[in-house]
């Protein structure tokens, strides 16, 4: 199958997770190419022509996005890695961090020096301690030989990596809040602009970027952009790391090229359905992006063809449903982590999540009245664009797109005056 | 110092600040440190953090209060955590709460009397591939069913 494994065999094959593995694998010859021989200009340009977008959700071009960071300012720049890995439904960053650690490390050393960082940040959630301290391990053993440290590779460039845990905040993965919290503050997403790559960490220029993404540089600089670009599509380029959840006899982190169909995704790869009971939906991008339905599942998996469903590709994280599950109560499930999670910064977010899960509670009791559904859909759509953050777009995006899809069902408990599912 | 032992701090000075350009970064890390030796996070233990890293003691405060994983208040030996979202739910993750709420006799959010369980639910862990996934103190325990509560209960006691 095109692009299996490809970016990533030590994930199945297990077998590159020590220095000595990496390095007889290939490892650290990408990062070795940069320092000797690359212009930071020239890395940014070919991370730019590969086409790697961000794989922690936005999809934002990673080389435009070091492009950002200013030139002529004096003064230290940083680079933070994103493994908070919050998003529900995504389990694809620990791969890494537990099987190629050195191939993010290679990559962060990649990414700083295009940006003229010399310190970077790993912010790892705080439940990942084993992942952890497999990167630290990895960290360590890449200092004592020299890769990470001073003057690497015989260049004048120096970089120092440090692991910072979370403490159990969704929020944090957002790149402003994530800052916040790596400077010891609560993690309040920051308004914006200005942009981090302009004044973020400590005030300073700092780029944000997720595990996968960093971690995919290394392919990038040593096989070249064109052969990155032989996976995927035109505008989603390359291969991408998917983790399937729920209903589907294998379920696990793959990776294959960007725009195999998601059929292809659910039946080749994850063995189909767990007990032959038909799909009833799909979430196709972690718990934020709307619902695609049995009849909607004919897409592929990039980011143009998701967008034009009206969802979104976000992390690369599948979740699968079979008839027989309430979508009201995936939805009541969804949005109460929201309300959860939400800082409590912006009011249409702090309250309207409330709200909402109060009146989906409602619904799934069968107590709400008929027009109240549009109230519902009011008060979602009310707290969209309104907020410091995309957490509040979220509440009103997933309520909408479940209420749209499966309006009669929501009908249903309304009739029915209890859940038409609860056996 | 109140509560903090000489090798928490010395390790606070020693190997924590100089990982960070700004002193207020090691508060997370403090925090964790603090943890870890004593369980929880107590005021008498956020007052000492202030005073290793000289920030105001209202500082700590406002930053461990938003962070759910530290505990502020003592508890059990033992803390179980059950994912009870989306993944998780399908799979059956709420009779695993009931499984662990009848077999310890605790409702979520309590420890048993003689203090070595805790039992809580959690948002989405990040293994949703293994469901349903229990955290376990730092351990996660994946593929968990309602049946194999009371082995990993078992098993816990055993080791305590
Ligand atoms: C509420 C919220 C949570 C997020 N969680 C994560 C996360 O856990 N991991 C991640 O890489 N990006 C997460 N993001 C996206 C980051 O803000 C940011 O876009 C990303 O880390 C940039 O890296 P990339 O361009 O390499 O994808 C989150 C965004 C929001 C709004
Ligand atoms: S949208 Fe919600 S989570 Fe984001 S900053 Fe506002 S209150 Fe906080
Ligand atoms: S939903 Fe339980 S680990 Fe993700």
């Amino acid at each position: 199958m095109k692009g299996e494994w490809v970016i990533f065999p030590g994930i199945p094959k297990k077998d590159r997770k020590s220095l000595n593995e990496y390095l007889a694998a290939g490892g650290y010859e990408a990062a070795r190419k940069v320092l000797t021989q690359m212009g930071s200009q020239d890395v940014i340009e070919e991370v730019k022509k590969s086409g790697l977008r961000g794989r922690g959700g936005a999809g934002f071009p990673a080389g435009v996005k070091w492009g950002f960071v200013p030139r002529d300012v004096e003064g230290p720049r940083y680079l933070c890695c994103n493994a908070d890995e919050g998003e529900p439904g995504t389990f694809k960053d620990r791969e890494i961090l537990l099987h190629v650690p050195h191939q993010l490390i290679e990559g962060m050393i990649i990414a700083s020096y295009a940006i003229g960082a010399n310190k970077a940040f790993v912010y790892v959630r705080g439940e990942f301690h084993k992942e952890a301290a497999s990167l630290q391990r990895a960290i360590d053993e890449a200092k004592e030989k020299g890769f990470l440290g001073e003057n690497l590779f015989g260049s004048d460039f120096s970089l120092d990596i440090v692991v910072h845990m979370g403490a159990g905040a969704y929020v944090c993965g957002e790149e402003t809040a994530l800052i916040n919290s790596i400077e010891g503050r609560r993690g309040w997403p920051r308004l914006r602009p200005p942009f981090p790559a302009v004044k973020g960490l400590y005030g300073r220029p700092t780029i944000v970027n997720n595990v996968e993404t960093l971690a995919s540089v290394p392919f990038i600089i040593s096989r070249g952009a064109d052969e990155f670009r032989k996976y995927g599509t035109e505008k989603s380029a390359g291969t991408k790391l998917f983790a399937v959840s729920g209903w589907v006899k294998k379920p696990g982190v793959y990776e294959r090229e960007l725009g195999i169909p998601l059929k292809e995704l659910l039946e080749d790869v994850c063995g189909g359905s767990r007990d032959g009971r038909p799909f009833y939906f799909v979430i196709p991008g972690g718990i934020s992006a709307p619902p695609l339905t049995a009849d909607e599942l004919d897409v592929t998996m990039d980011y143009e063809a998701l967008a034009e469903k009206g969802t979104m590709l976000g992390s690369g994280a599948v979740m699968v449903f079979p008839e027989g599950t309430c979508p009201v109560r995936v939805a009541l499930r969804a949005i109460k982590f929201y309300e959860h999670e939400s800082c409590g910064q912006c009011t249409p977010c702090r309250e309207g999540s409330g709200w909402v899960a109060r009146m989906l509670e409602d619904v799934e009791k069968g107590q709400l009245v008929g027009e109240d559904l549009e109230l519902l859909a009011d008060v979602a759509q009310n707290i969209f664009g309104k907020t410091v953050c995309p957490l509040g777009d979220s509440v009103a995006l997933v309520t909408l797109g479940f209420l749209k899809k499966f309006r009669e069902e929501f009908e249903k408990h309304l009739d029915a005056g209890r859940c038409p599912y609860a056996e | 110092m109140k509560v903090l032992s000489d090798t928490t701090v010395k390790r606070i000075k020693e190997e924590i600040l100089p990982r960070y350009p700004e002193v207020t970064s090691a508060i997370l890390p403090s925090l964790w440190e603090v943890q870890r030796e004593l369980g929880w996070v107590s005021a008498d233990a956020v007052k000492d953090i202030a005073e290793v890293l000289n920030v105001p003691a209202e500082l700590v405060f406002d930053t461990l209060s938003f962070y759910t994983m530290f505990q502020k208040r003592p508890v059990g030996k033992f803390h179980i955590q059950v994912c009870t979202n989306v993944s998780c739910d399908l799979l059956g993750a709420m009779g695993v709460v009931e499984a662990f709420k009848k077999q310890l006799g605790v409702e979520v959010g309590e420890t048993t009397q003689d203090g070595m369980f805790s039992l809580s639910t959690v948002e989405c862990l990040g293994a949703c591939g293994e469901a349903v996934v229990v955290q376990i103190n730092d351990e996660y325990y994946t593929g968990v069913t309602p049946e194999k509560v009371a082995e990993i209960l078992e098993t816990l006691k055993r080791s305590a």
